[in-house]
């Protein structure tokens, strides 16, 4: 058979046809995998929070939501048989890792004490940041974050004055990830060690500076003074 | 005259091969291959993705307009990627983690494009399947066998198992300039092979 000629009419006609069928294709393999990416997906997000809880018989599987205006953190509240709160998984944020966004799952026992972490979701450097995986809960020198009181500890990498050693070679993948500790920590504070005070700064600290970056961290420190 | 069957399929595997002879496609190639795992996911990936818009092409080719087969070859690429990535987000969310961002790649990679435009485009339905099923095995070596290094140099494992402590290891093949040493190691090993073979 001879090829058709690059006459405008065949061109159009062609492109046309290949692209409609691509998009029944494609649209096609979509809603047969949509459902096990969700599924993935949620179970994903459930067995990071099961494994970042200390030991709970329930939590509740509907989050309370703040939004910053930049992050939304997710406070999952965990509780033992007689429905007392045991601590919380947070889920939190942070644009400023290597390559964008992360997002991670902290777990607190009611005082504050990190049990320990997962990474939900990160771009960053094979090798090199993508390590924030199993950096931070491994015993060696000062990585470990597991253990630590995050209302005392100084959650910051050592270069910055901190008590945590930054991952070779990718300091600005743990500056992101310990900021989004740090966040975690503090909606966690917000939300179950003083609910009813923190209500006031929050407040004024989201008319003060809404959009802006840091405004998580004016909020974690005026949260320092007023204590 | 006309290569058999056999010739066509070993082709991409050695005197052929993408990475160390026709040296296509190597921005994935040093960007995933941290480890054999890796490697090896990126190069069945491709594996998948060259067999199947190589026997499209082929099927094709004739109701392709000449000017516009290029545009028409990136479709028929670009579809098959996203199948590839929606069906490896589906039932191997693992993989899907650690190859995520590079899998919409593929599309770009020069090799598969250059085998449709090469190979299929002026071979029957059945060589361009050989021909994209060589090349993505030859694919899928190279990356595995440089992912296989690179993890063993770097970290002191090969595919998760540890063969040396990690303290021992060169952090630096792990990164770009050591998927350069290695990649440029493997090609002067691959030409001497050859040179004697042939």
């Amino acid at each position: 058979m001879k090829k058709l000629k690059s006459n405008f009419v065949n061109m159009v006609l062609v492109l046309s046809g290949i692209a409609i069928f691509a998009a029944f294709t494609l649209a096609s393999v979509y809603s047969l995998t949509k459902k096990s990416i969700d599924n993935s997906r949620q179970n994903k997000q459930k067995e990071a929070i099961q494994a970042v809880l200390p030991a709970h018989d329930h939590f509740d599987s509907i989050p309370v939501e703040m939004n910053n205006g930049v992050e939304t953190t997710k406070v999952y509240k965990a509780y033992d048989k007689n429905n007392l709160l045991v601590g919380a998984a947070v889920e939190s944020s942070s644009n400023n890792g290597y390559k964008g966004h992360i997002d991670i799952i902290v777990g607190f026992n009611k005082d504050g004490i990190i049990i320990n972490y997962s990474v939900l979701d990160q771009h960053e450097t094979l090798g090199l940041g993508a390590r924030m995986v199993d950096w931070f809960k491994t015993n060696k020198g000062k990585q470990n974050i597991r253990g630590k009181n995050a209302s005392t500890a100084n959650l910051n990498v050592s270069k910055d004055g901190g008590e945590i050693d930054a991952i070779t070679a990718a300091t600005i993948t743990s500056r992101a990830f310990l900021f989004a500790v740090r966040n975690a920590y503090f909606e966690f504070k917000s939300n179950i060690i003083e609910p009813e005070s923190e209500l006031v700064i929050k407040t004024d600290s989201m008319q003060a500076n809404q959009n802006d970056s840091t405004s998580t961290l004016n909020k974690i420190e005026m949260k320092g003074q007023n204590k | 005259m006309k290569d058999s069957a056999s010739k066509v399929l070993l082709n991409g595997l050695m005197k052929e091969n993408p990475i160390f002879v026709l040296i296509l496609g190597i921005c994935p190639t040093l960007a995933t291959t941290t480890s054999a795992l890796n490697g090896m996911c990126m190069g069945l990936a491709t594996l998948f993705v060259l067999f199947g818009s190589n026997v499209a092409v082929s099927i094709v080719k004739n109701f392709i307009p000449d000017k516009v087969r290029i545009p028409a070859y990136i479709v028929v690429i670009a579809t098959f990627v996203s199948v590839v990535e929606m069906l490896i987000h589906a039932y191997y969310p693992v993989i899907y983690e650690s190859l995520g961002i590079f899998i919409p790649l593929i599309v770009v990679n020069c090799i598969v494009l250059g085998r449709a435009e090469a190979f299929a485009a002026k071979n029957t339905v059945f060589r361009s399947a050989l021909d994209g099923l060589g090349m993505g095995l030859g694919f899928t070596f190279a990356l595995t066998l440089l992912g296989t290094l690179r993890e063993l140099l770097g970290t002191g494992k090969v595919f998760g198992n540890v063969i040396f402590p990690e303290n021992y290891g060169a952090l630096i093949f792990v990164l770009a300039p050591g998927a350069f040493i290695v990649l440029g190691y493997l090609i002067a090993i691959m030409n001497k092979l050859r040179k004697r073979t042939v």
